[in-house]
């Protein structure tokens, strides 16, 4: 994935856009996708992530810099010549045309002969599971099964790459854990490029190969999911992308891999130095609540306090512990069920430690 | 899934009456209330629009004045077969009921209504009523009322009276569309001077035509940008749709005509900019008239076809063309045939308002630029001719169902969208 760049098929460089010349939505994006991959853009609304796919589209020209697809330059190509397929929030099927008709569309406009255009629509409506679809007209379908007519359009003239812009925004949660399986397995399938965009961190980690987390127009971090969650090297993506405590403090030392952060009431946790300024200067901790331990399996950690129990919130498969440490009253431990002590109770207080790994310094918040 | 193949018992509620009975009573005060609301609106619909509607068209087909007047005589002729003359009951019965007629004062509108059948006939029936009784009482009335008048003796102006012996006749229908009966009672077209009608029928419904499809194609991009400009310019421009749409149409009329007179603004500007020498005749012609329909309607074209567009969300344009459409092929293909219900209704609605427009081609056109309601009002307001005003507006309103009941097979009923 990482040695040549041949295998790069869309790159932004310098990417810039502005709607009214006073401020930049995307403010310097150079990206590189790589054939193949399964991308997500993940930021908080206005972020810039649906502008920079929309600009790859076609629909939005960019203020500044160049956008390439393969060996030639996009800038200058309007949308209906660039052969990039998209899926659309809300389905965007054409309501007059059937299911057969709408996926003939793309064939049609390519002049295709009418038994090829049959057989390919025929082939597609069989890789989405609706051949007993094909003469239903959109409204008379489930939003699942709109969103898989979608997904077939999208793919059914076989472009290299294919964007989707919050393709399952509309759904329920669990038609949606279903679909983007669905759509994760067509994409290995295929091995069809795609361009994913949402803002919903969970989707990102699911699907993806890579993600780009986006905020204020700029990227973040780039990664694939493991490392994004494990090693955020922002405060902005510790946060955005799953739970995270977090504690302030000021920085004390750095040697190397470690550092020593002071907190506000003098005290001094070891962490590991990712994203850290000058000492004296502040410092965010972050920590994930599921690598904090509890009693006697803190006793080998770095760095060991006391906490006492506030609430607990029972969810099935764990508990989630609201703690009080170090003077941090919203401190949240997540537990498994077969791993909590029947015998903790609100208002407990009880040893707590986590490794020097696994609290990470970075930028202050 | 069991009680819909079990036979039929009925579910009762818990107190033991049917279920059926029970939400029949629950649902009977409900609709009481809901009748009781659109109750005003029922009846005040029906006191002023569709009483005085049927009571109009029957004026079409109502023919009072020889059955009301001439009672006796109305009987007494349905037994002569219209050869030869009458027998002589019938002039008896003439004879008195026109003596009750010349007492009563009702000889008026029983002459009109005969002369418009046959010119000269009120000054006969006058004449013959002044010189009643016949004194001495003759042997024979026929001799005595035939040497008064030869014209007693020719069959035509008895089968004037028999053809409208009865209470209702075809007509003004039929003079509506350029016939008539003739003395021999069939129908049979009317001389070619007087067959206007049909003319004007064919006329208003093509300048009907012609409107519709000018407002179609002029609104349609309105619409369109209507729907599609950020909220703040399109209340601009809605505002400018609407403005002309609260001033009375009668002084957008005398707008129209200020500017396109040949001395009026367009041609002093076309003149001074060396675009005509001449002044165009753009007023009291069919131009004249053409352009004010077109301003006036254009609203009623719009606003349906806006109301449909706003509903398009832009991503299906978008989408058609990230499949590869031309822009163009895209809107034509994708867009435009969303929006058909409302260029439907759209069209409908000017259509159905066109024909029935009365003051702008009376202002602006010339009189060959008349349409039917012309005819109405000059029915009406002129010659006081109930019967024509009636029969004429009737058969608009009978073309106007059968265009709705064709276009609507055409379209499709269900799929017409005012909003």
């Amino acid at each position: 994935m990482s040695d040549t760049s041949k295998d790069i098929l869309v790159s932004f460089r310098n990417v810039q856009k502005s709607y009214d010349g006073e401020s930049l939505i995307v403010k310097n994006l150079n990206l590189d996708i790589q054939r193949g991959e399964f991308l997500t853009l993940l930021g908080p609304s206005g972020s810039g992530k649906t502008t920079s796919l929309m600009m790859l589209a076609g629909f939005e020209t960019p203020t500044a810099g160049e956008i390439r697809l393969g060996e030639r330059t996009l800038n200058n190509v309007p949308p209906h010549k660039r052969n990039i397929g998209m899926v659309f929030q809300n389905y965007a099927l054409f309501p007059h045309l059937t299911v057969a008709e709408n996926l003939a569309f793309p064939l049609k406009v390519r002049k295709l002969s009418a038994s090829v255009v049959d057989e390919k629509v025929k082939k597609v409506l069989g890789m989405v599971q609706l051949d007993k679809f094909a003469h239903r007209y959109p409204g008379q379908m489930s939003g699942g099964q709109q969103q898989r007519v979608a997904l077939a359009r999208a793919l059914v003239f076989e472009p290299q790459l294919v964007l989707m812009d919050e393709p399952l925004g509309a759904l329920d949660k669990q038609l949606r854990e279903h679909m983007q399986m669905e759509i994760k397995h067509i994409h290995e399938r295929l091995g069809v490029t795609v361009v994913y965009v949402t803002h919903d961190q969970s989707e990102a980690l699911t699907m993806s190969d890579r993600v780009a987390v986006f905020n204020n127009g700029d990227i973040q971090q780039i990664d694939a999911p493991r490392a994004l969650y494990e090693e955020p090297t922002s405060s902005f993506v510790a946060n955005f992308i799953g739970e995270n405590n977090r504690m302030n403090g000021v920085l004390q030392s750095a040697n190397g891999n470690s550092c020593q952060v002071r907190l506000q009431h003098g005290e001094v946790i070891e962490a590991k130095q990712v994203n850290v300024g000058e000492i004296g200067q502040p410092v965010s901790i972050s920590i994930r609540p599921e690598r904090i331990l509890l009693n006697n399996d803190s006793e080998s950690c770095t760095n060991r306090f006391s906490g006492r129990v506030c609430e607990f919130v029972y969810l099935g498969d764990h508990v989630r512990i609201r703690m009080e440490v170090c003077g941090e009253t919203d401190f949240v431990v997540k537990m498994p069920i077969a791993r909590l002590d029947d015998k903790l109770k609100v208002g407990d207080v009880v040893p707590i430690g986590w490794a020097m790994d696994h609290a990470r310094a970075l930028d202050p918040l | 899934m069991t009680t819909s193949a079990a036979p039929q018992a009925p579910i009762l509620t818990v107190d033991g009456v049917p279920l059926k009975t029970q939400l029949h009573r629950a649902e009977r005060m409900n609709r009481i209330k809901s009748l009781a609301l659109i109750a005003p609106l029922a009846i005040f619909l029906i006191l002023v629009f569709i009483v005085p509607l049927v009571a109009m068209l029957k004026k079409s087909v109502d023919n009072p004045e020889v059955h009301d007047t001439l009672p006796k005589t109305s009987a007494a002729i349905s037994h002569w077969d219209g050869k030869g003359l009458p027998a002589e009951d019938v002039y008896q019965s003439l004879i008195a009921d026109l003596q009750v007629a010349y007492d009563n004062q009702t000889m008026g509108d029983l002459g009109k209504r005969l002369n418009t059948e046959l010119p000269g006939y009120r000054s006969l029936i006058n004449k013959t009523a002044r010189a009643l009784p016949f004194d001495p009482k003759p042997a024979s009335v026929k001799a005595a009322m035939t040497e008064l008048d030869e014209r007693w003796g020719d069959p035509t102006y008895w089968q004037v009276i028999r053809r409208n012996a009865s209470a209702y006749t075809p007509y003004y229908l039929l003079a509506s569309l350029d016939h008539r009966i003739d003395e021999q009672g069939q129908i049979v077209a009317a001389e070619p001077e007087q067959a206007i009608y049909l003319d004007v029928f064919a006329r208003t419904l093509w300048m009907s035509f012609v409107v519709t499809i000018l407002c179609l194609v002029f609104s349609y991009p309105v619409a369109y940008l209507l729907a599609t400009l950020p909220t703040r310019k399109s209340n601009l421009l809605m505002i400018c749709v609407l403005l002309p749409f609260w001033t009375s149409v009668l002084v957008r009329v005398a707008a129209w005509i200020v500017l396109l007179q040949s001395g009026g603004i367009i041609n002093s500007t076309l003149i001074h900019l060396g675009i005509i020498d001449q002044p165009l005749q753009l007023v009291f012609n069919r131009t004249g008239v053409y352009i004010s329909m077109v301003h006036i309607l254009m609203p009623f074209m719009i606003l349906p076809i806006y109301s449909v567009m706003k509903g398009i969300s832009p991503s299906y344009l978008r989408a058609a063309i990230s499949l590869g459409s031309h822009p163009f092929a895209a809107f034509w293909q994708v867009y435009f045939p969303q929006t058909v219900a409302g260029v439907a209704a759209g069209g409908l609605l000017v259509f159905i308002m066109s024909i029935g427009y009365y003051i702008t081609p009376a202002l602006l056109g010339s009189p060959n630029d008349q349409m039917v309601s012309y005819f109405v009002a000059f029915y009406t307001n002129t010659t006081i001719n109930w019967g024509m005003a009636t029969a004429l507006g009737g058969l608009l309103f009978g073309a106007t169902l059968i265009l709705y009941i064709v276009y609507s097979w055409l379209v499709g009923a269900n799929r017409l969208r005012l909003g």
